[in-house]
């Protein structure tokens, strides 16, 4: 061995047997990971993947009426279709009838145009006893929505597997005629709204909890250790109550002449309200916005302040003294000395507490009026009240989709796995 | 407390201030968990102060928490689900945050991503899709799908802090233990486990935790007769409410006390032995 090349005992170079044996490493580090890599992946993630196809993906038309979509295509859209069609309709859904899955093709077709359910059942009923055509006479006979041009185009829209439908009506929207995006009508629009509420809940715990609970981090940062220790207690105990039962607590104090109403009686508040007409009598509380808000901004409120806490701890207090050693006054150095060094802080508690409050369906549920239903109470009702599983996803997808990008925002500012646990 | 005898009437004014201010927050955030505790001793079905007698009823009466059947089984369930849940969260994510510990990884942010994912999506999205998921497999109402799905939400709390815990691990006792002569797995069990343990537990107790507090996934892939506690209060409340969910609340208030003086001390103690002083 002449070259200079440092080698192992049996010849090799030192840095191809490095090379070798961090190669190693890494494949026993990914042995190790992934028995739970593949855990979530095959019983977590394609799930929900699965799930969230429903979404776009729905062939209960084209499954059902295979004629009449295959036929449908070439249609242009602008008159009546043709009698071949009508004739392909008919005996679609006589096959439909006899398989029993005329409600299948009537549940997807009422989402679009409501009505359309039963009248398919009962042109479906009148045409099982018709024998022959002409089938467009019979098929209009039966019921004269089927005269309508705007009919056929959503069935021929509906025809296609793979349908923009669910997602498009999620945000308020619909294919016209023409098969440009409109908005959906007046009365029906109501997702939207759901979308906004959903946000400004959220966002008004997000500041509630923020208002609440700087303070407190502030102070529990600042007090010596042992008086903070003991402070402290305040708000882990709450953070590892399940979620549940302080719901649950909310849900009873909350009751018509339960222990809040007593609470506002007793120090007064019930009759400084009415003096100044914000209210008339005992307090409503019970299943109203204010519960809402009240009982989310109680359960967040760990959440937000945990994270300002943890990053007030880091704050010298070298520099507000030396901020008032050259002059300013109390609160102009906390103004503009401290209060930007627990930014980071701020925006890890702010950004969680808005996460997790999108996500909400227990406590709206539970101590929340019918009208602070949140997203999630919306999917929740698609799913298993109108067993509209298309729609269930399409909220999932924008659901998710939010808290996606917000969690990416999130990772950015903070690293994710650098979330603080308690 | 005496204040400095230099600050201006302001800044004592601000100093009370912010002590009220702080003081009723935490009132806020403590009184609604210990409110409901005294209303479970109530003698009569009502929930308001002062209340007319006192009874442990609710506890151990006919309808009481440890006494009715609806509710020990709804109690045997969550414990035997929680439990397994527990050990297969414990153990799978124990693992992958030993691998994730090694640096240069390729890829560590992606799998960390799929990884935590349960604890991201939000539960309700989480649990349409198991609902699908478990209807196509047969899984739907049975004991074993419900621990895999609590063992799937529970698993981000153990990799979060056991990955955390062995953040401050230090290395080079793996390499002096090996270079002892011991096996890699006489190394784990002798040297990093009994280390990096208290983050062990901590990250139990919180999968602990997640599953006996679960309640949504449950209500989709649980069968009827698969009540576990936080089911059985949910319908409860949405029925007809009884005192003995004030009741069941207060044990769990008491359990997560518990809990929490657990986690306290694991804590301190896991940061005594790795060598951090606060």
């Amino acid at each position: 061995m002449t070259d200079d090349v440092m080698r192992t005992a049996d010849g090799t170079p030192l840095k191809v047997k490095l090379r070798q044996a961090e190669r190693r490493e890494v494949r026993r580090a990914f042995l190790l990971i992934a028995p739970l890599f593949l855990f979530i992946v095959v019983s977590f993630l394609i799930p929900i993947v699965v799930m969230l196809k429903n979404a776009f993906y729905d062939p209960d038309i084209v499954n059902n009426l295979p004629q009449t979509t295959e036929l449908l295509r070439q249609w242009d859209g602008k008159a009546l279709p043709s009698e071949e069609v009508f004739a392909a309709f008919a005996a679609d859904l006589k096959t439909a009838s006899k398989a029993r899955t005329v409600a299948l093709v009537g549940k997807r077709l009422n989402y679009e145009i409501p009505t359309l359910k039963s009248k398919v059942t009962v042109t479906a009923r009148k045409l099982d006893k018709i024998e022959a055509g002409p089938w467009t006479e019979a098929v209009i006979s039966a019921d004269p929505i089927w005269k309508d041009v705007f009919t056929w185009a959503v069935v021929k829209r509906a025809g296609s597997a793979v349908t923009p439908y669910y997602l498009l009506s999620a945000l308020d929207l619909r294919q016209g005629t023409d098969g440009g995006i409109e908005r959906t009508p007046e009365e029906r629009r109501i997702y939207l709204q759901v979308l906004g509420r959903t946000l400004g809940i959220s966002l008004l715990v997000t500041l509630c909890t923020l208002v609440l609970g700087y303070p407190v981090a502030f102070m529990l940062a600042t007090l010596p250790q042992r008086t903070a220790s003991i402070l402290m207690i305040f708000v882990l105990l709450p953070f590892w109550t399940s979620l549940l039962v302080r719901t649950t607590a909310w849900t009873i104090l909350l009751q018509d002449g339960g222990v809040v109403a007593q609470f506002l009686h007793i120090t007064g508040i019930t009759w400084i309200s009415n003096v100044l007409g914000f209210m008339s009598g005992e307090p409503q509380l019970f299943k109203t916005r204010f519960a809402t808000v009240l009982a989310m901004t109680h359960i967040q409120l760990p959440f937000t302040l945990l994270p300002i806490y943890s990053v007030m701890k880091t704050i010298s207090p070298t520099y507000m003294r030396a901020a008032k050693s050259l002059g300013a006054t109390p609160f102009h150095a906390f103004r503009t000395v401290y209060v930007p060094q627990t930014m980071p802080g701020v925006a890890a508690g702010c950004l969680l507490t808005f996460i997790l409050c999108l996500g909400y369906f227990i406590t709206p549920a539970l101590v929340g009026g019918g009208s602070d239903n949140m997203i999630a109470g919306f999917i929740d009702t698609a799913m298993n009240n109108e067993g509209n599983w298309g729609k269930s996803s399409a909220l999932g997808f924008v659901l998710l989709t939010a808290t996606l990008i917000l969690y990416y925002v999130y990772n950015r500012l903070i690293g994710i796995d650098k979330m603080k646990l308690g | 407390m005496a204040l400095p005898p230099y600050m201006t009437t302001t800044e004592k004014v601000s100093h009370y201030g912010l002590r009220i201010f702080v003081g009723a927050v935490l009132l806020f955030l403590i009184a609604p968990i210990l409110a409901i505790m005294p209303l479970s001793f109530n003698s009569e079905t009502f929930f308001s102060y002062p209340m007319p007698g006192f009874s442990t009823k609710w506890y151990f009466g006919e309808t009481g928490f440890f006494t009715n059947e609806r509710w020990t089984s709804a109690l045997k369930l969550s414990v035997i689900v929680a439990v397994a849940a527990t050990i297969l969260a414990t153990c799978l994510g124990t693992l992958a945050a030993l691998g994730l510990s090694r640096s240069n990884i390729p890829g560590r942010a992606a799998i960390m991503a799929v990884l935590i994912s349960p604890m991201i999506v939000p539960v309700i999205i989480s649990a349409i899709g198991l609902f699908f998921f478990y209807a196509y497999t047969g899984l739907n109402g049975t004991l074993i799908g419900i621990i895999l799905a609590h063992t799937a939400l529970a698993t981000p709390f153990v990799v979060i802090t056991v990955t955390a815990t062995l953040m401050s691990f230090d290395r080079t006792l793996m390499r002096a233990g090996a270079s002892l002569g011991g096996a890699p797995h006489t190394v784990f069990f002798k040297v990093v486990l009994p280390l990096i343990l208290p983050g062990v537990i901590s990250g139990a107790l919180f999968a602990f935790v997640t599953s006996f507090d679960e309640v949504i996934v449950i209500l989709f892939i649980g069968g009827p007769e698969q009540r576990t506690l936080p089911r059985q209060m949910f319908s409860g409340i949405r029925e007809l409410i009884s005192p003995t969910i004030t009741a069941a609340a207060s044990v769990l208030i008491v359990f997560s006390t518990f809990l929490l003086v657990t986690v306290e001390l694991l804590r301190r103690r896991g940061e005594r032995l790795r060598g951090i002083r606060s």
